[in-house]
């Protein structure tokens, strides 16, 4: 097991070196300088001058990457060009909306998805079975951004239970923000609930067709006790990839969602640096939630051998 | 053989959006290019069955029109997804321990770590937004998971005594992962490939939604909600026919992925008969 955490260690390093080099390079193909870019077409000689200095654009293309790299180690992720100060203050300020609210929306649907699943596994051809079904069939069909403006229009602007965006604050009160935080959480985690529950009802089914069930049922085990004890822990794996993938897609939704719920997290702080060509601020904050993500498949492969002792005798 | 009720059902909601997308090239009850200021904000009538927008738009014709980008974004976006990820899987897993198959599911990580929005507001960032660009960013998105899906459920076939009595037989890799791993794993990937599809649809009404998208004067379903979103409050048709439409057609298509795998999957197949 150990030796299997290493070498996943090793390829984690690997995979954030790789992501690293890629972005650096999306954002060096702009076509003209970074600098001419970001001040648009008007700017004066000196201006792009003085902010090619202020970026380090004067150096060669390899000491500015590991100029970028070893700054971002120590916590230093540049200065934004926009908002005039460091990155890493405006990702700090944001990153306590984005990461709290993906976590909410990852348990919201792990919560319903998982019991959900299991039911219509265990009722399979039955009208609860059936029920579930075509209700994340349709859960699996809604657009999370049309379900939250749906939400807001029943929630905040017809019973005025919520508000209809926007971002109090910690410090005013862990309720109060949780709050605010409690649509876009739903309307995040609704479709991905669906879905997950889907996997977790078809990889129990398969792993009910396995002999080793069928054996368990022949022993006279009931039809749960062989759910329970025997395809639970083997349908776990396929759904914990399901788990590991849907992090990213909450990153990503969670950037669509705060743009509809005007929450000021790492999303809107990116689409701010696009439409205002702060690249710095662009690079860091996508460079951060790569991070996240690959940090996130790690546990997850982790989690796999601990699951499944057949993976790791492999290596 | 009788159909699956869902491949039936759903084949005819998907059939009934791409019968519009392909409808839409050659007529629509109004022009989508003309605006009406005058006639703007109607609810759904019989000469506007849809209402109208706040331009005056009639919202049926523009929901043909979207159709088409929709359905044409999401097919060329898994097509690239499975011609990609699928072999790239396959051979991983035949690979499995190998540094080839750690090399390739590395590969996949790294394009996974970027969620399609992230790839697609790079790709913005230096190219600019167009609906080419958003086709390539849900594209890419979609190769890491066939991979994995088809890496994931070759390893357990591999591991089965008939590939071992292939192996014997003197079959090689690659017609092993053709002959036996692939059709033992195609349910796995109609399932996924329906899923991708459907979230092809739903990445591409987002981008559009965003501003990433097809770009204005294109009508796109995504388009239409972002610009619904500030009249909600007293004009809500606006934002609920281009939502149902999404969600029918995503719908459709997921039932027929189900009704699909009910015909193709022999296990299932066989315990009907």
């Amino acid at each position: 097991m150990l030796h299997f955490a290493f070498t996943r260690l090793i390829s984690l390093s690997l995979s954030l070196i790789a992501a690293s080099v890629v972005i650096f390079s999306v954002i060096e193909i702009i076509p003209g300088d970074p600098a001419s870019f970001m001040l648009g077409i008007n700017a004066q000689p000196d201006t792009i001058a003085a902010l090619r200095d202020q970026l380090g654009l004067n150096g060669s293309i390899i000491s500015r990457y590991f100029n970028w790299i070893s700054g971002m180690l120590t916590g230093d992720f540049g200065i934004s060009y926009t908002y005039r100060v460091p990155v890493s203050e405006l990702i700090m300020a944001r990153v306590w909306i984005s990461l709290p609210l993906a976590i909410y929306a990852l348990a919201i649907s792990t919560l319903i998805a998982f019991p959900v699943g299991l039911i219509a596994a265990a009722n399979r051809g039955r009208p609860v079975d059936l029920t579930i079904m075509g209700t994340t069939q349709l859960g699996v069909a809604i657009p999370n951004f049309w379900f939250a403006m749906i939400l807001v229009l029943i929630f905040a602007i017809n019973l005025r239970w919520f508000s209809a965006g926007g971002f109090p604050g910690w410090d005013q009160g862990f309720l109060l923000s949780i709050k605010s935080l409690t649509l876009p959480a739903i309307a995040l985690a609704l479709p991905q609930a669906s879905i997950l529950a889907r996997i977790m009802r078809s990889s129990i089914l398969d792993t009910l067709d396995q002999d080793y069930v069928r054996t368990a049922r022949a022993k006279g085990l009931t039809r749960s006790q062989a759910i329970w004890r025997h395809a639970l822990k083997n349908a776990m794996i396929p759904v914990l990839t399901i788990i590991g993938m849907q992090f990213s897609f909450l990153m990503a939704g969670a950037i669509i969602i705060e743009n509809v719920f005007f929450l000021p997290g790492l999303g809107r702080l990116i689409f701010q640096g696009i439409t205002q060509r702060d690249l710095i601020v662009v690079e860091s904050v996508v460079m951060l939630l790569v991070f996240a993500v690959i940090t996130v498949t790690f546990i997850v492969d982790i989690t796999y051998a601990a699951v499944d002792p057949r993976l790791r005798r492999k290596q | 053989m009788k159909l699956p009720r869902t491949l039936i059902f759903g084949g005819i909601l998907f059939a009934t959006f791409l019968f519009a997308a392909l409808a839409s090239f050659f007529w629509t009850p109004e022009n989508v290019e003309v605006l009406k200021i005058t006639s703007r904000f109607k609810l759904p009538s019989v000469i506007n069955w849809f209402g109208t927008d706040h331009f005056g738009r009639d919202i049926f014709s523009m929901i043909m029109v979207g159709a088409r980008t929709s359905i044409a974004v999401a097919v060329v976006a898994v097509g690239i997804g499975i011609i990609i990820g699928v072999p790239l899987g396959l051979w991983a897993a035949s690979r499995h321990g190998h540094w080839l198959d750690d090399l390739i599911m590395r590969g996949n990580d790294l394009v996974f770590a970027f969620p399609s929005l992230i790839i697609a507001i790079l790709i913005t960032a230096v190219f600019g937004p167009s609906a080419f660009n958003a086709i390539i960013a849900i594209g890419i998105f979609n190769v890491p998971v066939f991979a994995r899906i088809s890496r994931g459920g070759a390893l357990s076939i591999w591991n089965l005594d008939y590939i071992l009595s292939a192996r014997v037989a003197g079959k090689g890799t690659f017609r092993i992962s053709a002959e036996h791993i692939l059709p033992n794993i195609a349910n796995l990937l109609i399932v996924q490939g329906t899923i991708q599809f459907s979230l092809g649809i739903l990445a591409e009404a987002a981008l559009s939604y965003v501003g990433l998208g097809v770009q204005p004067p294109t009508p796109s379903w995504g388009r239409m909600l972002a610009d619904s979103q500030t009249m909600i409050s007293f004009a809500p048709h606006l934002a609920l026919f281009p939502g149902f439409a999404i969600i029918l057609t995503v719908l459709g298509l997921n039932l027929m992925g189900d009704g699909l795998r009910d015909i193709l999957d022999p296990r299932i197949r066989r315990a009907q008969k």
